[in-house]
């Protein structure tokens, strides 16, 4: 789309897009760059110039165990919290826009998870699941050690999985409160009219309808799942026990500034963006289709 | 509602109030737990009935933490980076909106990608960055040879240096360098109707004055929500202000928190990490809370 009135001196136009263009250079495509030089050379941390290694910092990254325990731990960590917290967030925003009485309420309510911090909202976590204080000693006190977060990797994991999606139920409610409310309530009353329940509307008139809404909240809670974890993971786990929850962010994290590995965390930053990128492009693609779909 | 159906709206209230619970049972059980004393914290199951400690313990995490200082920079971070997207966004869309220029849209694709690639990812190369910002013009000096003309013709060796470790700058700078709002004004100005152009330009208005009288002042709404929405990140923003604030004086509340951690071992002093978690927690709920209308916009015009 364009404007069909525009202004002539197009000198202060440039003008207007510099300090942008300025800050995205500097902070975004110089560090850019940087990365895939670093990913490609050896650097001394202490300075002494880079080494050619063309694409080793790949290979031995690739061949690390560590580091395919950490793409493992975050795609299980991405799969089962999207999966969590789209599937209540659904149910709770199909419930919503059923408009009873008290909706305006929960509409207003089930927003605030999504306005906290990660590592506040850890921390909150941290203690609600503690073993030895909080809720989950309750449990440990009929079946003693039932739940460790601090000793066993499946219980933390679990542990930042619950924090997580905690989070993004408010988030994804939004988008599915906002994409059932675009539905015309004329849609829902023909059907109702032609004899059709709650559950039969559901299925075949709106959830059909905001597919596209879901597709485009899997792509952003799997992003999202890579990137806003940090905070989780370091107030709870900071990766342990046995780096079980040791996600790709937070290797990076550990390996580039506690191990000063840079060219390994420059490998795996790129690895990262390659699969950031991909999951974009998946995403914009979809756009595409959702206009064509209206 | 369209018909009478008693047994599913039974179960629809029951489930949305365990919703209910589900999403307000932190804040309650944190809240709680700050009122504790230290051995009522850690009883099992520790009592839903509140102590009587909590502004004890308030003011024992506030000064642990030392969070005054640190919420104040928090809020001026929070501020500088919403501040610096608006205005700055709103530059932005206006050039590529509202001008014909050779090269218009290779700029409008260099800000698009800038949406693909969060901070989170380019750590480690943009921390080198915001250790010596003028590296990358530094660079191009050398590469080009400028450098080196410089120093023939004028004798003096060109060393551009300028460290934004532990500043505001290097806080907030880095954080407002992507395009979330620029597309929010873009959508925007592009639903403004060319008459009104055309009318402010009879009436004599250049370019800045159609940009500072009609087009800001029609922008509020898009400003509120990108205003609240940017603030909310930033002062949620964790790994960021990890890595740079290295001294003291320039902690966020967000990165202090973790100071708060109870240590192994000794008695978890729990009821002071939840007192300090409920102070970090409270800002941005606030604003969620008062800016519910703009959030929920903002959220979803900028699908962020």
């Amino acid at each position: 789309m364009e404007k069909r009135v525009t202004f002539g001196r197009w000198t202060i136009g440039i003008l207007f897009a510099v300090p942008q263009l300025l800050l995205i250079f500097t902070f975004f495509y110089w560090p850019a760059g940087q990365a895939v030089y670093w990913s490609l050379t050896l650097q001394q941390p202490w300075g002494g110039g880079n080494i050619w290694v063309g694409l080793d910092n790949f290979r031995s990254i690739l061949s690390n165990a560590d580091y395919w325990n950490s793409i493992t731990a975050s795609l299980v960590f991405a799969a089962i919290s999207t999966g969590l917290a789209m599937v209540i967030a659904l149910v709770l925003a199909a419930l919503t826009d059923r408009q009873l009485a008290g909706s305006r309420l929960y509409r207003v309510v089930l927003i605030w998870p999504y306005g906290i911090a990660a590592p506040a909202l850890a921390m909150a976590f941290r203690f609600i699941l503690a073993p030895e204080a909080g809720f989950m000693a309750v449990v440990n006190k009929f079946w003693p050690g039932f739940w460790d977060p601090g000793l066993d990797g499946a219980d933390a994991m679990a542990s930042v999985i619950i924090a997580f999606s905690w989070k993004y139920v408010g988030y994804n409610f939004i988008f599915f409160l906002a994409a059932f409310q675009a539905i015309p309530r004329s849609l829902i009353e023909a059907a109702a009219m032609d004899g059709s329940g709650v559950i039969r509307r559901f299925r075949d008139i709106q959830f059909p309808l905001i597919t596209p809404t879901i597709f485009f909240l899997l792509v952003i809670n799997i992003t999202e799942s890579f990137q806003d974890s940090f905070g989780i993971v370091d107030i709870m786990t900071a990766g342990g026990p046995a780096n079980a929850t040791n996600l790709m962010v937070y290797k990076i994290y550990s390996d580039g500034f506690k191990g000063l590995d840079y060219s390994g965390a420059a490998a795996q930053s790129i690895i990262l963006m390659l699969l950031i990128i991909a999951l974009t492009i998946v995403q914009f693609r979809f756009i595409e289709r959702r206009v064509h779909y209206r | 509602m369209v018909e009478r159906t008693p047994i599913l709206n039974f179960f629809t209230h029951l489930i949305l109030f365990a919703g209910f619970i589900f999403c307000v049972a932190p804040f309650v059980i944190v809240a709680i737990a700050a009122s504790h004393n230290l051995k009522d914290v850690n009883d099992v199951p520790m009592s839903l009935l509140p102590g009587s400690d909590f502004w004890v313990n308030i003011q024992t995490a506030w000064t642990t933490a030392d969070l005054g200082p640190k919420l104040l920079n928090s809020f001026i971070m929070a501020f500088g980076v919403a501040a610096g997207k608006v205005i700055i966004s709103a530059l932005t869309a206006f050039s590529i909106v509202y001008f014909r220029y050779p090269g218009r849209m290779l700029i409008f694709w260099l800000i698009f990608i800038t949406l693909m690639l969060p901070l989170e990812v380019r750590i480690v190369p943009t921390y080198a960055v915001v250790a010596n910002v003028l590296e990358p013009y530094q660079a191009i000096l050398d590469l080009t040879g400028l450098s080196w003309l410089i120093e023939k013709v004028s004798g003096v060796q060109v060393q551009l240096s300028l460290g934004l470790l532990n500043s505001y700058s290097g806080l907030i700078l880095p954080l407002v360098a992507t395009a979330t709002g620029t597309f929010l004004y873009r959508q925007f100005f592009l639903t403004v109707p060319d008459e009104l152009t055309e009318a402010a330009r009879m009436d004599g208005a250049g370019a800045l004055r159609f940009f500072a009288d009609i087009l800001l002042p029609l922008s509020r709404n898009n400003m509120a929500a990108l205003g609240t929405i940017m603030f909310l990140w930033a002062w949620n923003q964790y790994l960021w202000p990890l890595l740079i604030t290295t001294d003291q004086s320039h902690a966020m509340a967000v990165t202090e928190l973790k100071q708060l951690i109870p240590n192994v071992g000794g008695a978890p002093e729990w009821h002071i990490a939840m007192a300090g978690t409920l102070i970090v927690m409270l800002p941005p709920l606030i604003v969620v809370v008062l800016m519910q209308r703009w959030f929920v916009r903002g959220l979803i015009a900028t699908e962020k």
